[in-house]
C-alpha cells in the first residue's frame, strides 16, 4: 500500500517537473518563431529593401535550436546546460526582436544611425572581405604589440620584484611613464617610427607594459619568504629561486597583470587605428562612419566584440591551465 | 634503499651571540654565549619559553640566520649559509602549492640538478612517510598531517646529515601529533640522521629526545641540559617519564620544587 503510494507520487513529481522543464526549454523556440512571423508579416516603416539575411538567420537558429532540443532529451548534460541557458537565450532573442520592431517595423529611431538587424547582417555579409582583412590587420598589430609589451613588462617586473637595484632604477620610469595614457604617445610615435604599424606596436606595447610590470613586480615582491628559505635549505640556486619559486608563486598576480594589459591593449588598438593607422577594425569603424553607413559600424562592432571576447576567453583558459594548482584555492 | 644508517653529522655551536633591533632601535639579545655539541645520530630537543631564541638558534644551524659573534660547525666545517646537508622542516609545511606532492618532494633533487633517472627515490620517501598514492595530489588537497609528512619527505630526500625540525607538529591535533612522533622516531632509528627539534611541548621533547636543552629568555641562554635516560619505545605515562616532566617544569618555573610531582600526577 505505502509502497504503491510512494511510487505514484514519484511518478507524479517526475511528470510535473518534466512539464515545467519543457516549458522553459521551448520558450526560446517560440520567441524565435514569433520573431520570424513578425518580421515577415508586419509592414516596414523604414524604407529599406529587405533581404533574406535576417529571416534566414532566424530560420537557421530555429533549426539548430530544435536539433539541440531533440538531442537534449537523450544527453543529460546537454539537457541541464540547456535548461540553465534557456532563459538567457530567450531574452537575447526577444531583444533582437525589439530591435527589429523599433527600427525597421515602427521607425521609432532616426536613420541612418539606427538600422535594423537585417541591414546590419547585410553589411556583415556583403562587406566580409574588407571586414575580414581589417580584422587580420588588427590582430597582427594587437599580437605584435601585446607580446612585445607583455615580455618587456614581465622582464621589468621580475627584475623589479627580485632586485633592489633594478627596482631603484625602473620604478621612477614606471611612475613617470606608466600613468600617461598610451594613446597620448601617438603624435610622437608617428614621427619617431618609420611606419604607422610600428608606431602603433610601440603604443600598444606601452599600454601593456605598465600593468604587467606593476603586477609582476608586486607579485614577486610579495612571495612568502618561507618558500625561498625552504628552497635554499634544499639546495636551490639563485636561478632556481627566480624561475621555480618566485615566478610560479607570483603567477596568479602576473595573470591579473596580463589580463589588465589585454584590456588596455584593446582600447589602444582601436584608438590608434581610428587616429593614425590606415587599416584595421578601428579604421573601418571611422571609415564607415565617414560614409554615414551605420550598418557597417554595427557590423564592425559585432566583429570587435566577438574577437575581443574570444581573446579574453583564451587568456582565461590559459590561466586555468597554468594555475590548475589553484583550483579550490583562489578565484578571480 | 632509503635506510642508510650512519648518515648523521655532528653540530658544534661555539659561543654564539645574536642581537636583534626592535622597532625603536633598541637592542634585544636573542642569544648569548650559547655553546652546544650535538653528536652524530643524536636526537636533541630545544625547549623553552617563547623569545628564548630556540628558533633563532635552529635557523642559524640551517644557515638562514647569522651569529653576531661565535660560530657554528657541521662536522668541523663552518656553517656560512643554507646547504642541502642541513634539512629544515617548519611548523607550516610550506609545500609549494603549484607543484604536486611528488614534485614537491623532488624539489631538492631538481634544485641540485640530480638527473631525472636518479630521482626514483622520491617514491621510496613518499612510501616512508605513508603518502603512496598521493603523489599526483596538490598540497591544498592534503590534511595538515599529510602535508607535514610530505614536508618531512621533501627534507629527507636530500639525505641530510642533520634534520632541523622547527615545531614541526605544533599545528597538528593531539592524535595526529602522537602518530607523527612515532614516525619521526621510526625514521630517526632507521636512518641515523642527527635531529634537532625545537618544541614547546615538554611531553614531545621527553618522548623523542636523547637530550633536552632547556633555554631561558632575555637573553636567550642554555639553562640546563637534561639527559633522557629512558629506553625506547617510551611510555608516555611511565613514572620516570612523569618525573622528568615535573623536573623540566621546575626548571622553567612552572612548578615549585618538592610539590610538583603529586601536583602533576
Amino acid at each position: 500500500m505505502s509502497l504503491e503510494n510512494g511510487k505514484s507520487t514519484s511518478v507524479l513529481t517526475r511528470v510535473m517537473t518534466q512539464r515545467r522543464f519543457q516549458a522553459t526549454l521551448i520558450l526560446p523556440l517560440i520567441i524565435l518563431l514569433i520573431d520570424l512571423v513578425i518580421h515577415l508579416n508586419l509592414p516596414n516603416k523604414q524604407s529599406f529593401t529587405t533581404t533574406r539575411y535576417y529571416p534566414a538567420l532566424l530560420e537557421i537558429l530555429i533549426i539548430i535550436y530544435s536539433a539541440i532540443l531533440i538531442f537534449s532529451t537523450k544527453v543529460r548534460r546537454l539537457y541541464e546546460r540547456l535548461l540553465e541557458k534557456a532563459p538567457l537565450l530567450m531574452a537575447v532573442f526577444m531583444l533582437v526582436e525589439i530591435w527589429d520592431v523599433v527600427t525597421l517595423k515602427l521607425k521609432l529611431l532616426p536613420l541612418p544611425y539606427f538600422p535594423g538587424p537585417d541591414k546590419v547582417l547585410n553589411a556583415l555579409f556583403t562587406d566580409w572581405s574588407l571586414l575580414g582583412l581589417s580584422t587580420l590587420y588588427s590582430l597582427r598589430l594587437l599580437f605584435t604589440g601585446y607580446i612585445i609589451g607583455a615580455l618587456i613588462g614581465l622582464v621589468a617586473g621580475i627584475l623589479m620584484g627580485w632586485s633592489k637595484k633594478w627596482n631603484y632604477w625602473i620604478t621612477p620610469l614606471l611612475k613617470v611613464i606608466g600613468p600617461v595614457p598610451a594613446i597620448a604617445w601617438i603624435p610622437i610615435a608617428l614621427v619617431v617610427f618609420p611606419t604607422s604599424f610600428w608606431a602603433s606596436v610601440f603604443i600598444i606595447a606601452i599600454a601593456v607594459w605598465f600593468p604587467v610590470a606593476v603586477m609582476t613586480s608586486s607579485g614577486i615582491a610579495n612571495v612568502q619568504n618561507a618558500y625561498f628559505e625552504v628552497a635554499k635549505t634544499l639546495g636551490a640556486t639563485q636561478k632556481y629561486l627566480i624561475f621555480k619559486v618566485a615566478i610560479p608563486a607570483a603567477s596568479p598576480t602576473i595573470f591579473i597583470g596580463l589580463f589588465m594589459g589585454m584590456g588596455s591593449s584593446f582600447l589602444t588598438l582601436i584608438v590608434a587605428e581610428m587616429l593614425g593607422v590606415k587599416a584595421g577594425l578601428g579604421w573601418y569603424l571611422t571609415w564607415a562612419q565617414g560614409w554615414a553607413d551605420y550598418s557597417k559600424v554595427y557590423a564592425s562592432l559585432i566583429v570587435v566584440s566577438v574577437i575581443f571576447s574570444s581573446l579574453i576567453t583564451l587568456i582565461f583558459t590559459i590561466k586555468d591551465r597554468v594555475l590548475i594548482w589553484q583550483r579550490g584555492l583562489i578565484k578571480w | 634503499m632509503v635506510s642508510e644508517r650512519g648518515l648523521g653529522g655532528s653540530i658544534n655551536v661555539q659561543n654564539v651571540r645574536r642581537v636583534f633591533k626592535d622597532v625603536g632601535g633598541k637592542e634585544i639579545v636573542a642569544l648569548d654565549k650559547v655553546d652546544l655539541d650535538v653528536r652524530p645520530g643524536e636526537l636533541v630537543s630545544l625547549i623553552g619559553p617563547s623569545g628564548c631564541g630556540k628558533s633563532t638558534l635552529l635557523r642559524m644551524i640551517a644557515g638562514l640566520d647569522y651569529p653576531d659573534q661565535g660560530a657554528l660547525y657541521l662536522d668541523d666545517e663552518r656553517i656560512t649559509g643554507p646547504h642541502f646537508t642541513r634539512g629544515l622542516v617548519f611548523q607550516d609545511p610550506t609545500l609549494f602549492p603549484w607543484l604536486n606532492i611528488h614534485d614537491n618532494v623532488a624539489t631538492g633533487l631538481v634544485a641540485r640538478r640530480i638527473p631525472r633517472d636518479q630521482r626514483l627515490q622520491v617514491m621510496d620517501y613518499l612510501k616512508l612517510v605513508g603518502l603512496e598514492g598521493f603523489e599526483k595530489s596538490y598540497p591544498h588537497e592534503l590534511s595538515g598531517g599529510m602535508a607535514q609528512r610530505a614536508a618531512l619527505a621533501r627534507a629527507l630526500v636530500n639525505q641530510p646529515k642533520v634534520l632541523l625540525l622547527d615545531e614541526p607538529l605544533g599545528a597538528l591535533d593531539a592524535f595526529t601529533r602522537m602518530t607523527m612522533q612515532d614516525e619521526i622516531i621510526k625514521i630517526w632509528q632507521e636512518r641515523g640522521t642527527t635531529m634537532i627539534l625545537v618544541t614547546h611541548d615538554i611531553d614531545e621533547a621527553i618522548y623523542l629526545s636523547d637530550r633536552i636543552i632547556v633555554m631561558t629568555s632575555r637573553p636567550g641562554k642554555i639553562q640546563e641540559v637534561i639527559e633522557v635516560p629512558l629506553g625506547r619505545p617510551r611510555e608516555r605515562n611511565h613514572p620516570d617519564f612523569l618525573l622528568l616532566r615535573s623536573k623540566i617544569l621546575e626548571i622553567l618555573h612552572f612548578a615549585k620544587e618538592g610539590e610538583s610531582l603529586s601536583y602533576y600526577l
